[in-house]
């Protein structure tokens, strides 16, 4: 077995989180060539339209709107709460689920619809290697 | 093809168990069935056993071990939260399908404490509470928070649900909780994910349920029409493909599917229908599912809630059982749970739960990743 070594820079956390030699980290998912969805993982049919062979690999926008949330106030031991878990719907196709942030956790602060960056930032959280791990997370949009 | 009755059901009373074993608690509910029909483990030519926190390891056999190794067919089934509706499906299956006549359902669970969901990750580091929630308060936050960005559905609304739910259950002895509790109390109790307070979650229970059913000719054969509820639509859907599926389990396409299904199978509608135990996992779940069965139309789900048509006394009561919320929610059970109370009604021995007159009625569980079970039974 050979011996783990931490990275010298941070893990996606995601797979479908890209962070490229130069240049900014973004999220790629696939878009369906024959109906437009948009999926976070490669499948050898769509899901929606069922046919073969038609997701090509999609680069997400940063941008979206707020479709949902919940302010979670009781987790597991260790998870930082409260927080916002956010349903995202990102302009151009694809949904995500995340945390918004930079805003007061409260259902007062939020409304649906509105407009949001994803931005990427470190995890806060170590594998056992203690490798660092970048995520992407969902602020205010900036105006 | 032949007619399908539930001629035996019973449910023990929920409960925490840690000192019995998943076969032990099952066997006790399938007793309970072959008792109330009056036949015994000899004359069940099949058993289809629900159970997921041991789905590998051969619970019905292990519960024929408990009543009597006869050598029949035993099917073992899991499928989320319809993991016991799946099992009493597949039974009904055989019969329609001439296969057997006469066959024993049992659903079993036993849960620990405590949060449900969660976990998981993508690479070598947990997500939850960093890529948002997975855990079921938050994913059924999140289902509820969808209808109040549709229809303005409000957290005293989600919250009367569990007082409806918790008040119907101070008349049922079997479930796990018998306590009223005022609308103050539920949205003053601890907030697990809004909408959801603690009093808004389901309880995690010990429990098991089981169900004799028997085509038309064995009924008579067996001289068991007399009590028997005839199974007039069983159906049951995967969920189909909708946009945000990938992040937002959707529980409403999955649940509309089947109620099509079934209403078209029993021939029936929704205003046939005089009583509904319905999968309220969450205080949340509950509403929206009033429109995805049809019982109200789209964004009338808060002012149903509201207008107590659907409290027992009502115009439509649901979950007069206690609920998921109150009666408890031991995952292999429930969907079993729901026949016996349906069934019991129709036979019209509900005690002071009793809905009046009831004819019909309709039994939904909703399984995330996603299974969705709907039967409507109806009074011989």
């Amino acid at each position: 077995m050979s011996e783990t070594q931490v990275a010298a820079k941070p893990l996606p956390v995601v797979a479908f989180l890209k962070i490229p030699e130069s240049g900014d980290p973004y999220l790629e998912g696939y878009k369906c060539e024959n109906c437009g969805q948009v999926f976070l993982e490669s499948h050898p049919s769509c899901a929606a339209c069922r046919k073969r062979d038609t997701l090509k690999a999609y680069r997400l926008s940063n941008k979206g709107k707020l479709y949902n949330f919940t302010v979670v106030h009781r987790n597991f031991p260790g998870v930082e709460v409260p927080f916002i878990s956010a349903i995202v719907d990102i302009d151009g196709g694809g949904t995500l689920k995340g945390n918004l942030v930079d805003i007061v956790p409260s259902p007062e602060a939020l409304k649906f619809d509105m407009p949001v960056d994803v931005v990427f930032r470190d995890a806060g959280r170590k594998d056992r290697e203690g490798n660092s791990y970048l995520a992407y997370f969902f602020t205010p949009a900036k105006a | 093809m032949t007619e399908v009755y539930v001629v035996g059901t019973d449910m023990i009373k929920f409960g925490r168990f840690p000192d019995r074993t998943v076969p032990q608690i099952g066997a006790q509910a399938a007793l309970m069935a072959l008792d109330d029909a009056g036949l015994t483990i000899d004359d069940m030519q099949a058993l289809y056993c629900g159970n997921l926190g041991e789905a590998g390891a051969m619970v019905g056999q292990r519960v024929l071990r408990e009543i009597g190794q006869t050598g029949i067919p035993v099917v073992n089934c899991a499928n989320a939260c319809a993991t016991g509706a799946t099992a009493f499906r597949e039974g009904w299956a055989a019969i329609k399908a001439g296969i057997y006549d006469v066959v024993l359902a049992v659903g079993v669970e036993q849960m620990g404490r405590g949060l449900l969901g969660g976990g998981g990750g993508g690479a070598g580091i947990p997500t939850e509470g960093l890529l948002g929630s997975g855990t079921m308060p938050a994913v059924f936050a999140h289902v509820g928070m969808e209808h109040t960005r549709n229809y303005g559905t409000t957290f005293e609304q989600f919250a009367k649900v569990s007082v409806k739910n918790h008040h119907h259950s101070t008349l049922n002895p079997k479930a796990m909780y018998q306590v009223e509790t005022p609308l103050q109390e539920v949205m003053g109790a601890e907030m697990i994910s809004y909408p959801n307070t603690k009093l808004m979650c389901s309880v995690n229970v010990d429990g098991s349920a089981a169900a004799v059913l028997a085509s038309e000719t064995a009924a008579r054969r067996l001289g068991l029409m007399n009590r028997a509820v005839r199974v007039r639509a069983s159906a049951m859907t995967s969920d189909p493909y909708t946009p945000r599926n990938t992040v937002m389990p959707d529980f409403n396409a999955v649940t509309r599917m089947a109620a099509k299904a079934a209403y078209e199978m029993a021939g029936v509608g929704p205003e046939d229908v005089n009583l509904v135990e319905l999968h309220d996992c969450f205080a949340t779940a509950e509403i929206v599912h009033y429109e995805n069965l049809g019982l109200c139309a789209d964004g009338e789900g808060g002012r149903m809630i509201d207008s107590g048509e659907t409290a027992l006394g009502g115009r439509v009561p649901v979950n007069v059982s206690g609920g998921l919320l109150s009666k408890g929610h031991p995952l292999g059970a429930t969907g079993i749970a729901n026949i016996y109370e349906i069934t019991t009604h129709l036979r019209g021995e509900a005690g002071k739960r009793q809905v009046e007159g009831a004819r019909i009625g309709l039994t939904h569980v909703v399984g995330m990743g996603s299974a969705c079970a709907i039967h409507v039974l109806e009074k011989v």
